[in-house]
């Protein structure tokens, strides 16, 4: 399409929007058993009928296919090109994973129907819990968290009601409130703790990236203590070499320890959160085992749980029934509650599953290997012109500074990933962790070729010596993408959330 | 290894380039005691075609739903799912893609959660709605939440025709921050909530007040009016709504939500046991600055081109951290460009057939069952949408097992969601994929299944 089709008054740059290409009376759908709608619907209160139809897009299919054809050209992707985003475990998703969630037994099943009716797909489930236990450590499991963030908010009811019945044992006199998050913890680490009613205690990074110990026994000393949150390795891409001695700490301050698995793609089958001490732990199994991303999701969150927390799971829970079958327990004692409508995203635990069973025992730990591997021949190309935050060998992700480079040139972290996009690459994470200074935190992940990584290496040099020698062309990046930078402020004060078509129908006088 | 790339020539020349001699140097760092000795407890991997056999036979011991029709219903629903729908979902560009934190190489996941955005506001008559949360339970309970940081008041009031699975999930969240929820029961003959015992529950401690429409039984409360004695007493108006029915039942917005969210599996999701489907939020612009989860906004480039970028940032935990109004970070994008797709094949004369025949079909579905002897319908004749109570004359828990021994999903067990109701009530369920002859086979099913069971 050429700016001739364009809308007058738009910017040749710009993708029309459904709504703007909308005509009245267009449409797709043809329904199986058509009715008359007033016919239908002569018995309804007219108060509580639709006053006028939706202002929903009117398109023939042709059109509506091309428009979102066209809308994909304008992302990049892992199939497209490289996408080293560090904490998000941008690794290849295998096709395979959506042909098998896609069998229609497995895509029409209904989740309250009686398990008689789908004990294949539970098995599954079921196999699915057994390699999330192996890889966490921890023996007990829920898959119904959709997301990472979900999980943590399930891991830190978990964590209340453990010491709600400690307090009604008498075991201690007030349910402990403080969660201790190191200042490297993703955001979602502290906005957690306050949804689960509790309260954020920072934790100081130590000189070698990892928490400070010090601190910690302080709090502990000091502070009601509920648990510890963790990500290990941390965000600097580092394993925190004391994790021992802190959960010897957490534990003996009556806390239980969190893992935040979003980093967990750096050690399968090495060591297992279990192992380190950690007794509630979540999987990103959008991240290391390789489900979609799908553009912000759908993702899912499993938990699993030492064995004295698995009463409080949340329900329904897959269970191994006395008969051999597999069984939903919809309503076992002391359970937390449902933290999902049914049973969480099966659609992704089926991808998960399905890694799992390709990779195996031997396939995660090769995984959780190369990943190391990768990630640390990438930073050995890079590290004399953009230097690691903290210089140890890294596990899966790594975290450099742009501090120098801005220091010499003006050229802020933000110019360097916007001009790697005209590169081919997608950027790095950026500004993260926010104990960095102009953070960029590169995770490779092992489905990169080497090939890749020296490429992409050689474009961060370039880059960089760029930033030295044409600072105007860094600031000006990207030079080649669909659009240029785009005004993130303008959007904030002009706030802009739907289509005109859409706005000018919904008028103030409506809420009235 | 399937997928990762690496021989060993380039282990070799990699390790080299790191200065270490062996993969285990890079592991130094796990303490001692915390190294895993033995291997994980899993099998060996396997080949695709291997993997696609285990996943067949576990597909084999499960009831394939597109040969065999359904009734089972309660919130997760067999609607068809369009073509085109699969073929925008499963491009690699979507599917593959991350967050669009860099919005100058995600404009296309970027432009479609505005667009999204814009259906969701043009169904529920509301100005601002974000770019998905995970479910319409979850939803839900992030609005409850919304409305506790608005008003900080205590109390949540809900119907008890709202879905049982999401007042549970709502009992759950609410408890983490310390909201209290009471539920108001409904009439027994009638299906839906007398609005002058909402009223009753309605004080200057209440929060927030949930209403679903339609309600669980496929019914319509007097939701404007609800909606207006909940906004007197000073509670942010939830309405959970069910976006096919948005074609035919008036937009909340249009009578007064401050809130409006739902489930959007209806609209682009197969069932799939349950999920990954999509939750949405739309709100008046007042709650705009507290509305959990991404959000995207127009704005320009550099060179004055329209674009999109995710905005009001500062609500969210990477910026905000523990004062976020939320700690949602990936929800179900995917899920909800399903939704759009959806939504852009039907049209807004598609939307409002779909409605119709929602129903259409919940009407001739129950007239057909209420011909079985001793079958009658505890709510009446009125309009059903999609789903309606019936009773049995024995339980319907053993009618749904035997039904399901026989290959069929005849409905569920109301009980287990309202305990006060007799063991006799079954909540069916009808969508468009519904024909004649599906709604013949249902009673034919339950004609067997009563006689089965009967004492």
């Amino acid at each position: 399409m050429t700016a001739a089709t364009t809308p007058p008054g738009v910017h040749p740059a710009t993708e029309p929007t459904l709504f703007e290409r909308s005509r009245p009376g267009r449409g797709s759908a043809r329904q199986p058993q058509a009715v008359d709608v007033d016919a239908t619907l002569a018995d309804l209160p007219p108060s509580l009928r639709r006053s006028r139809l939706p202002v929903l897009p009117e398109v023939a299919e042709p059109t509506l296919m091309r428009h979102f054809v066209r809308l994909s050209q304008r992302n990049h992707s892992i199939d497209s090109g490289f996408y080293p985003l560090g904490s998000c475990t941008m690794k290849y998703n295998p096709k395979v994973h959506d042909e098998i969630a896609a069998l229609p037994a497995f895509a029409r099943m209904h989740p309250l129907a009686p398990a008689s009716a789908w004990q294949g797909l539970l098995e599954l489930l079921l196999e699915l819990q057994h390699a999330i236990a192996e890889l966490a450590g921890l023996p007990e499991v829920t898959l119904s968290p959709a997301a990472g963030a979900h999980g943590e908010f399930t891991g830190l009811l978990l964590m209340r009601a453990w010491h709600r019945e400690r307090v009604a044992r008498g075991e201690v006199d007030a349910e402990p409130m403080h969660v201790l998050v190191p200042d490297t913890a993703h955001g979602t680490n502290p906005a957690t703790v306050r949804m689960a009613g509790l309260r954020t205690h920072s934790i100081p990074t130590d000189e070698r990236g990892g928490m400070d110990l010090d601190a910690v026994r302080e709090a502990c000393a000091t502070l009601d203590i509920a648990g510890l949150m963790l990500t290990n390795p941390n965000t600097l891409g580092l394993l925190d070499e004391h994790i021992l001695d802190i959960a010897e700490v957490v534990h003996g301050a009556g806390g239980l320890l969190y893992y935040d698995g979003a980093n967990l793609n750096a050690i399968m089958g090495r060591t297992r959160p279990g192992d380190m001490g950690f007794d509630i732990v979540h999987v990103n199994v959008h991240k290391t085992l390789s489900t979609p991303h799908g553009g912000g999701g759908p993702g899912a969150g499993p938990v699993a749980v030492a064995q004295r927390l698995a009463h409080l799971l949340p329900r329904p829970r897959i269970v191994r029934a006395a008969d051999g079958t597999v069984e939903l327990d919809r309503d076992p004692a002391g359970s937390i509650g449902p933290v999902s409508r049914h049973l969480g995203n099966v659609g992704v635990l089926v991808r998960a599953w399905a890694y799992v069973v390709t990779h195996g025992r031997d396939g995660l730990r090769r995984s959780s290997e190369l990943a190391v591997v990768n990630a640390n021949y990438l930073l050995e190309l890079v590290r004399d012109v953009l230097p690691p935050a903290f210089d140890r060998r890294c596990m899966h992700e790594f975290v450099v500074s742009g501090a120098t480079v801005r220091r010499d040139s003006g050229v802020r972290a933000l110019d360097i990933a916007k001009r790697l996009m005209d590169h081919g690459v997608h950027p790095p994470t950026m500004y993260f962790p926010l104990v960095v200074e102009e953070a960029l935190m590169i995770e490779p992940t092992e489905t990169e070729t080497r090939e890749t990584l020296d490429e992409f290496a050689a474009a961060l040099r370039a880059v960089v010596e760029e930033a030295q020698a044409d600072p105007a062309t860094l600031h000006a990046a990207p030079l080649t993408t669909v659009v240029r930078r785009l005004d993130e402020a303008r959007s904030v004060r002009e706030p802009r959330l739907v289509a005109r078509e859409v706005a000018a129908d919904i008028t103030p006088a409506d809420a009235d | 290894m399937p997928y990762a790339p690496a021989t060993d020539d380039d282990l070799r020349h990699m390790l080299a380039a790191i200065g270490v001699d062996s993969v285990d140097e890079l592991f130094a760092d796990v303490p001692e005691a915390a190294r895993m000795r033995g291997e994980l407890d899993l099998p060996l991997g396997v080949g695709e075609a291997a993997l696609v056999a285990r996943a067949r036979a576990h597909a084999d011991r499960t009831l394939d739903l597109s040969r065999t029709p359904s009734f089972l219903g309660v919130g997760c629903y067999d609607h068809y799912v369009p073509a085109v729908v699969r073929a925008v979902v499963s491009r690699s560009e979507f599917a593959t893609a991350y967050t669009p934190y860099q919005p100058e190489v995600s404009q296309g996941t970027l432009q479609a959660i505005f667009e999204f955005q814009s259906c969701i506001a043009a169904l529920t008559g509301l100005p601002v709605a974000n770019a998905s949360l995970y479910d319409g339970a979850t939803a839900v309970a992030e609005a409850t939440y919304l409305a506790e940081q608005s008003t900080h008041r205590t109390r949540v009031v809900v119907l008890d025709t709202v879905s049982p699975q999401v007042r549970d999930v709502l009992a759950t969240y609410a408890s983490a921050y310390g909201m209290v929820v009471e539920t108001v029961a409904h009439e027994p003959g009638l299906g839906t909530v007398d609005p002058q015992r909402v009223l009753d529950a309605l004080g200057d401690d209440v929060a927030a007040l949930v209403v679903q429409q339609p309600n669980a039984f496929g019914l319509l409360e007097d939701a404007p009016r609800l909606v207006a004695d909940a906004e007197a007493a000073g509670a942010v108006p939830i309405v959970s709504a069910d976006p096919i029915s948005l074609g035919v039942l008036e937009a909340p917005g249009r009578y007064g939500a401050g809130v409006v969210v739902g489930d959007g599996q209806p609209l682009g999701c197969a069932p799939s046991a349950g999920g990954p489907a999509y939750g949405f939020m739309a709100a008046q612009e007042r709650y705009l600055r507290r509305m959990p989860g991404r959000i995207v906004g127009e704005t320009l480039d550099a060179d004055g081109a329209r674009g999109y970028v995710l905005t009001l940032q500062t609500r969210e935990q990477h910026i905000r951290r523990e004062r976020a109004t939320s700690n949602i970070c990936t929800n179900q994008a995917l899920c909800a460009l399903a939704g759009l797709v959806h939504m852009g094949w039907l049209g807004p004369r598609g939307l409002e057939q779909l409605g119709a025949i929602q129903f259409e079909r919940a009407g001739a579905t129950r007239r057909r069952v209420l011909d079985i002897a001793g079958v009658t319908s505890p709510h009446g004749a009125g309009p059903a949408f999609r789903e309606f109570l019936v009773e049995l004359p024995v339980p319907a828990e053993a009618v749904v097992e035997a039904a399901a021994a026989h290959g069929m999903l005849v409905g569920w067990p109301a009980a287990r969601g309202w305990p006060a109701l007799p063991a006799g009530a079954l909540l069916v369920a009808a969508t468009e994929q519904r024909t004649d002859d599906d709604i013949e086979a249902l009673a034919a099913e339950l004609e067997r299944c009563i006689a089965e069971v009967a004492p």
